[in-house]
């Protein structure tokens, strides 16, 4: 046993070393595509490191949307700006050179290493024994109508964080809106293999969205997860040159990106009626409303992830 | 404790490494990368910290928050993409350059 | 340590010895194709013995198919983006290695 501990702990030192390493190369490589290629791996470890803190949700949420989504927005907004070379290293060799700007240099990274250890201070002297909010969470699971704790958290306990977080998703969404880059539109791809591999994988996409949201009222999954993998799969079907119809792009379409947040103003209220607490369920259909939001929740975040990349997204004109 | 140390430090390194090349690095994309590393940073520090007693079960709160927290990430990215692009079609520019001056 | 064990811990250091083949050559090959070649190759063949060494373990059909399932998964997305990269580059005009 005390090998397997041992082993562990080198692991752990290793993905430590790893994450580190990668960010380092992610943040001071010459070339721009590589380093959004290096921040999709640091995405894909930092999902390993999640189950080895035993938070396989996060786990989940990191690999489908911290590697996934991000690094395909990444991507998307990379082959549209204009000098995607090394030019920032160069101006940044040259930042360097100016007079008094060692100085200045010197100072910064004292400071950043001052804040380094002061952050390290403070978790050294963190009180040792600690239970956080654990045993609340563990009496109160009963009433929460769902037996993942991180769900029960998430939609029932903190449901406000959910409510507002989905708000910020929408005003994040408005904000992409009024800067107004279009999207150009392209047709569909000649690409035989992606159309293929995208009809293929958009299915299946859907019944893992599914499935994670049905289970992730026992076990790891949930909302976020389940949305982060329906927009990923918008994502495949845009890439693949896939438009929405005219029609779809219509109002009564794209006010479901409102579901979840609408779903959930609904929801808080309605205990207000039987004069119990804002957001306050009834425990015994505390487990029906929670699917109900989730499934809301759901098609929101997966609508709105793809609406944002919809408009990040490039014209791959040059390929033929 | 002990078990976890190498996950805090870790999320240290990452959000002192991310705010350094938040500091350095004139193009705004690299920036946007390093506020996305600064977030990582802290998401391993609140959950390593959630993991840190006795109890085999870690706590779900932090947990909970951080997966709030990827998501709020990856929506914020997007608004700073579309910005940088933005920038980029009216000035031709991606890049802090006035930042060389001072 | 049973049977089963001896023959998942076969089956898990053959698909490590894979996958590290695959990466050694994605570090030491020439140019694109190559390096795609190797890298999708090898981690198809060492995932499938990975995965059949964990179905072994898992004691049931469901965990078993759900494994078998992410294996599938994964070969489809492999083969489809090596070929779209290797498409790529060679519409980039990438050079192909010659000795």
């Amino acid at each position: 046993m005390e090998t397997l501990t041992e082993l562990q702990w080198i692991f752990d030192v290793l993905t430590g070393c790893g994450l580190l390493w990668l960010a380092w190369s992610c943040l001071s490589s010459r070339n721009l595509h590589r380093a959004v290629v290096q921040f999709v791996s640091f995405g894909l470890l930092m999902s390993l490191a999640w189950v080895r803190l035993e938070a396989p949700d996060i786990a989940l949420a990191e690999a489908a949307i911290g590697a996934g989504l991000t690094g395909a927005l990444l991507m998307a907004s990379l082959a549209r700006l204009p000098l995607s070379g090394s030019a920032d290293i160069r101006a940044l060799k040259s930042a360097e050179r100016i007079a008094g700007a060692r100085l200045l240099q010197l100072l910064r990274n004292s400071l950043l290493f001052a804040f380094a250890l002061f952050i390290i201070y403070a978790i050294f002297f963190l009180p040792p024994e600690f239970s956080g909010l654990r045993e609340e969470v563990a009496t109160e699971i009963e009433n929460a109508g769902v037996r993942n704790p991180v769900t029960a958290v998430l939609l029932n306990f903190r449901g406000y964080d959910t409510f507002l977080e989905l708000l910020v998703l929408l005003g994040a969404l408005f904000g992409v809106r009024i800067v107004g880059m279009q999207p150009v539109r392209t047709s569909m791809t000649s690409e035989p293999v992606l159309n293929i591999l995208a009809s293929l994988l958009t299915p299946i996409l859907i019944l893992v969205a599914a499935y994670l949201l049905w289970i992730g009222t026992d076990g790891a999954g949930g909302a976020f997860q389940a949305g982060a993998v329906l927009g990923a799969g918008g994502v495949l079907l845009l890439l693949a040159g896939w438009r929405p119809a005219r029609a779809l792009m219509a109002s009564p379409f794209r006010s479901l990106v409102l579901l979840g947040p609408l779903a959930f103003v609904f929801v808080a209220v309605l205990p207000l009626l039987s004069g119990r607490a804002l957001l306050q369920y009834p425990p015994d259909s505390a487990g029906t409303l929670i699917v109900l939001l989730e499934i809301a929740a759901t098609l929101s975040i997966g609508l709105t992830l793809c609406a944002l990349f919809l408009n990040v997204s490039a014209d791959d004109g040059e390929q033929p | 404790m002990n078990a976890l140390l190498p996950y805090t430090l870790t999320g240290v390194g990452l959000f002192c490494l991310g705010l350094h090349a938040l500091l350095t690095h004139p193009h705004l994309l690299r920036k946007i990368l390093a506020v996305n590393v600064m977030g990582s940073g802290v998401f391993l520090i609140l959950v390593a910290l959630a993991k840190r007693s006795d109890s085999p079960v870690p706590d779900p709160v932090p947990q909970a928050l951080v997966i709030t927290g990827i998501v709020v990430a990856v929506a914020a990215t997007a608004l700073a993409l579309n910005l940088l692009l933005g920038l980029a079609a009216s000035s031709g520019k991606a890049e802090l350059a006035e930042d060389l001056d001072e | 340590m049973t049977p089963t064990d001896w023959f998942t811990a076969m089956l898990l250091g053959l698909g490590t010895i894979f996958f590290i083949a695959g990466a050694v050559g994605l570090i030491r090959f020439p140019d694109t194709y190559t390096r795609l070649h190797i890298a999708t190759k090898t981690d198809n063949v060492g995932l499938g013995l990975i995965v059949f060494g964990l179905a072994v373990q898992s004691g049931s059909w469901s965990v078993a198919g759900k494994l078998v399932l992410i294996w599938l998964l994964v070969m489809l997305a492999g083969a489809s983006v090596a070929y779209l990269v290797a498409n790529g580059a060679i519409s980039r005009g990438i050079p192909v290695w010659k000795r």
